[in-house]
């Protein structure tokens, strides 16, 4: 395929560093990034990748556009409001670089439908904002091989690791299991600073980009950690678990698992 | 002795454990944190028969489900 001279105008800034050029940018085109989530990580990821070119753009969500949303999931917009998520977030790209062939899901993703949506993908941004989903997404992304970034915010403060599956710590080396129910508030009940949402959501459209040029040093062995109040970054060396129980020596999860539901049972019984 | 808790220097008495590390810094659950000691996680079955040394690097890793 070749650029048009809109294309190649657009993409210039990229094109002309000496780390991406025409190559570089090509290879943007022909990636295939899926973003799980498009909330409040997933909002500045998705316009990041879409602005960059990213050749194709999966959005996986249910839900729909809340107001309470709006202070941080900067994809969506007042006139969104009730519409569903993947819709606004898709217009929103198409609006800004037709280029982008943009897949959507309209469904939560669980053990039963997770892996067959991505293994259409080169790399996936976990933009969930629960615990379930974040395991579920480690999970399966270990057993399907897909390397990710993974993100969690609450109040004032975000982590991040980038996660190359079987070589790099993973968020079941770090975070054994969920915590139990109503341990650790959600960003609903505790509440979220609205910038951290876009300082980790960024971060992770620069793995994805990373990843897909083959350049610099992805946020792998390491946790990177944000404080918005002391607006400092931390990073964590965090050497790959043996006891891991997903993908470390003697693996105990062999298959994927919906804990909500398995949260549940244990509740009635 | 002297350790490094979360990249600050902490001050305490030889011999703490790390579940009375968590008890002094006041994390109320250990279920709400994950533990790192000099670059490697600690499962929590072994907090309270681990005692720290003198210069360890002690990280409290938290949860944060939100996204």
């Amino acid at each position: 395929m070749d650029y048009t001279d809109d294309q190649l105008e657009r993409y210039s800034r990229h094109i002309i560093l000496k780390d991406v050029g025409v190559e570089g940018q090509m290879k943007i085109s022909n990636a295939k990034v899926l973003v799980i989530g498009a909330g409040g990580l997933g909002s500045p990821a998705l316009l990041y990748l879409a602005a960059a070119g990213v050749g194709t753009i999966g959005i996986a969500d249910g839900d729909v556009v809340d107001l309470s949303n709006l202070q941080r999931q900067v994809i969506h917009a007042t006139g969104d409001v009730d519409t569903p998520k993947i819709i606004s977030a898709k217009q929103k790209i198409n609006n800004l670089n037709p280029d982008v062939n943009v897949v959507t899901y309209q469904e939560m993703l669980t053990a039963q439908n997770i892996t067959k949506i991505i293994e259409k993908y080169d790399f996936i941004i976990d933009g969930t904002d629960n615990f379930p989903a974040k395991f579920l997404v480690n999970d399966a992304c270990i057993f399907s091989n897909k390397p990710f970034s993974h993100a969690g915010i609450l109040k004032f403060f975000g982590q991040t690791i980038t996660i190359i599956p079987g070589v790099s710590t993973c968020y079941r080396c770090i975070f054994h299991e969920p915590p139990p129910l109503d341990v650790v508030p959600s960003c609903a009940q505790a509440g979220v600073i609205g910038v951290i949402a876009g300082i980790l959501g960024t971060l992770q459209a620069n793995e994805a980009i990373k990843f897909i040029l083959e350049k610099g040093n992805l946020i792998t062995n390491r946790l990177m950690t944000f404080d918005a109040l002391e607006s400092r970054f931390r990073d964590l060396p965090i050497e790959k678990n043996p006891e891991c129980p997903v993908c470390g020596e003697n693996p105990v999860i062999t298959e994927l698992m919906d804990y909500e539901q398995a949260a549940c049972k244990i509740r009635i019984q | 002795m002297e350790l490094m808790v979360n990249g600050k220097m902490f001050e305490t008495t030889p011999n703490i454990s790390v579940i009375e590390l968590l008890n002094k810094k006041n994390v109320e659950s250990p279920d709400m944190v994950s533990v790192e000691i000099n670059g490697k996680i600690l499962s929590k079955d072994k907090f309270t028969i681990t005692c720290l040394q003198k210069n360890d690097r002690i990280e409290f890793l938290y949860f944060m489900g939100g996204g």
